[in-house]
């Protein structure tokens, strides 16, 4: 029983001055692995032998597109829903028996999931009162938790009396607490507007810091679970298509979706040679473009990864080939505005248009359509990754 | 919400307006069935009552304490109240777990209890009386096979007397609850009781932190009904009841039918009125009638 005796260690020191913030989870707590775990619904396997090692303290999104399994992952992981076959382990023990209140979970839901008829005191003090603290310091710990999500003087409140982001603020301190050494989250911001929510996100991020908890996060927005995460992992159907750092996935995918999901990603399919550490791909115009090979891609047919905003674009014909980058030639078919940069769509021979992006910046003028252009990348910033599978 | 208002010109606010006093009209034909129908009966009913003491406040005034302080009528108004609160609890009990069966079950289970929850609920308040009688009577279904088992020698009391009352009145009064809970318990979001788990409560704890609170108001609304309904009774308890279980509503029909005395039935009836009233008056504050039918 895991979380009984860590509750007791908390009531022992439970004396915090009510602005001191007490780092929560005990060093090494909280670590959590799913080991091929595995979810059917009917015929519909929703997730589909998951394999995750989440460390202490870390903060680990699961993101993917609607119906990729994330969110039946994390209800799995809370006990909400029964693998069919595998385990989750929490600091190596296995909690395939244990429900959900038993856990020791902190969590933050899709909806919030205010008690209406409770006071954002009482909302927050919740769990500490299903656990049967005292009343001081329930008190104690409700107060510390308000200032820490920043809602000092609301704990009177009834929670039809707040704003979106406030409930948001008051199911974050009602998830911590009681100092849980995880803390679950389901797409916790996904009802706020844009701006309240990259400054939840930068507020949740400070908080899971300085407490020293484990996060697992549930997210579809790519830009939410890369500027908060430690680590990302990357689901659609059912499987884990790849975990990695934000910076990792974001510029070494593994396979396209992973390369499409997190931003946006030029693809330009072809056969696929090897020569050493740098393989070959050859558009159908004959044209040959290099780049270093994932690891997951054979000889056959592959695609060639570069992000718009890598590559170089410059108007004139002349292409002359460079040792260390790739050239192409093109033409302009269109020019988007998009305030911090424009992008453009760049016809070229053999291939889908190539999507360039650039930085909007002084002295920048807009080529204009028809415009023929060369486009020039280093080929250590692209990638030869496996075709999509037909 | 004021700034937005300030900001609109007075003509769009009166444009606004006048779609919303036309649907009014809309209830009309009801308004004018309750004048008609119930209304003007009623004032009539009253206003010869009032006549029959030639118009002198004082003697009606003193006719009417008379018999409201009358042995009979305080006796009856006990009974009445003691047996409407003993229904209204019995009904809350039996009701409650049904209620919240039909909001977490699916399937054939649930068709079949509602089926036998509403359908009754259509059926003639005397044929299900008469259908109970047949069940407790002397010679009844329950004594039968209780005896034919051997467990009893003498017939078991089951009718003419308190015991019947309740037996009838909770099983007439039943749907009333259970449909009052239902639409309140639907209402509830699934996602806090998850909530509740998630954040270490147990089941009994979610129950009684969350789940029943948020039931209450269904909860007074459906007992204030069953209250309403069950002090108006009449049906029943007459055929059900024993000597001693005489309500308000039965001696009000002994007055008339017996004692054809109008003034004091019309007094009764009156003062029967006047506690549904308040009793109603109670209900619509704690409930939102248009959340309780489902509208939001």
């Amino acid at each position: 029983m895991v979380e009984v005796d860590l509750d007791l260690k908390q009531h022992e020191r439970a004396e915090p001055a009510v602005a001191e913030l007490v780092p929560a989870a005990p060093a090494g707590r909280g670590a959590v692995e799913l080991v091929g775990l595995t979810k059917r619904y009917g015929d519909d396997t929703v997730v589909d032998r998951v394999v995750l090692s989440i460390a202490s303290g870390e903060f680990f999104s699961l993101l993917g597109p609607s119906g990729s399994g994330k969110t039946t992952t994390l209800m799995m992981v809370a006990g909400f829903v029964r693998p069919d076959t595998g385990a989750i382990l929490l600091d190596g023990e296995d909690i395939a028996a244990v429900p959900p209140q038993k856990r020791g979970f902190g969590m933050v839901f899709q909806n919030y999931a205010i008690f209406p008829h409770l006071s954002v005191f009482e909302n927050i003090a919740f769990p500490l009162r299903a656990r049967r603290w005292a009343k001081d310091a329930v008190a104690e710990r409700v107060r510390w938790a308000l200032d820490l999500v920043r809602l000092g003087r609301f704990g009177d409140r009834q929670p039809h009396q707040l704003s979106g982001g406030q409930q948001q603020r008051v199911a974050l301190a009602r998830a911590i607490v009681f100092h849980p050494p995880v803390v679950l989250m389901d797409e916790p911001l996904g009802a706020l507007d844009k701006n309240l929510r990259f400054e939840m996100q930068i507020e949740i991020k400070e908080i899971q810091q300085r407490l020293g908890m484990t996060v697992i996060y549930v997210t579809h927005d790519q830009e939410e679970a890369m500027s908060m995460s430690d680590r990302i992992a990357i689901l659609n159907h059912g499987r884990v298509h790849q975990v990695g750092s934000p910076g990792e996935v974001y510029e070494r995918p593994v396979d396209p979706f992973v390369g499409r999901f997190l931003g946006e990603a030029n693809l330009l399919g072809g056969a696929v040679t090897a020569k050493g550490d740098i393989a070959r791909v050859a558009l159908p115009s004959g044209q040959e473009l290099r780049a270093p090979r994932a690891s997951s891609c054979d000889d056959g047919r592959g695609m060639l990864f570069i992000r718009p905003e890598r590559v170089e674009i410059t108007p004139g014909t002349n292409a002359p080939p460079e040792p260390s980058a790739n050239t192409l030639t093109g033409s302009v078919r269109r020019c988007s505005f998009l305030g911090n940069i424009l992008r453009y769509a760049i016809a070229v021979d053999g291939a889908e248009p190539v999507t360039v992006d650039l930085q909007n910046a002084v002295g920048v003028a807009p080529l204009p359509v028809g415009a023929p252009v060369v486009l020039r990348w280093p080929v250590a910033d692209s990638l030869i990754l496996p075709a999509d599978p037909v | 919400m004021t700034d937005a208002t300030a900001a609109i010109p007075a003509s769009t606010l009166a444009a606004a307006k006048a779609p919303r006093d036309r649907t009014l009209l809309l209830l009309l034909p009801a308004v004018a069935m309750l004048v008609v129908m119930f209304l003007v009966p009623l004032v009539v009913f009253f206003v010869r009552t009032f006549m029959e003491f030639e118009g002198s406040t004082a003697e009606f005034l003193d006719q009417a304490q008379d018999l409201l302080l009358s042995q009979p009528y305080l006796t009856a108004l006990a009974t009445t109240n003691w047996i409407a609160l003993i229904v209204t609890v019995i009904v809350l009990l039996i009701g409650y777990p049904i209620a919240y069966y039909l909001t977490t079950a699916k399937g054939l289970g649930v068709s079949i209890v509602v089926l036998s929850i509403v359908l009754p609920y259509f059926t003639s308040i005397i044929v299900r009386t008469f259908s109970w009688m047949v069940l407790l009577g002397e010679h009844g279904l329950v004594n039968d096979t209780l005896r034919a088992a051997g467990l009893i020698r003498d017939p078991l009391p089951l009718m003419y007397n308190r015991l019947g009352v309740l037996i009838g009145m909770s099983y007439v009064l039943l749907p009333y609850m259970v449909l009052t809970l239902f639409a309140a318990m639907r209402s509830i979001d699934a996602s806090l009781l998850r909530a509740a788990e998630g954040l270490g409560a147990s089941g009994f704890y979610t129950f009684r932190r969350v789940y029943f609170p948020l039931s209450l108001h269904g909860v007074i609304s459906g007992a204030l009904i069953v209250y309403i309904l069950s002090i108006g009774y009449f049906i029943t308890p007459a055929l059900m009841g024993g000597q001693h279980d005489i309500m308000i509503a039965m001696l009000i029909d002994r007055e008339l039918e017996v004692a054809v005395d109008w003034p004091s039935a019309a007094l009764m009836s009156l003062s029967l009125l006047l506690v549904t009233l308040v009793l109603y008056a109670v209900y619509y504050r704690i409930t939102d009638i248009r959340r309780l039918i489902g509208a939001r």
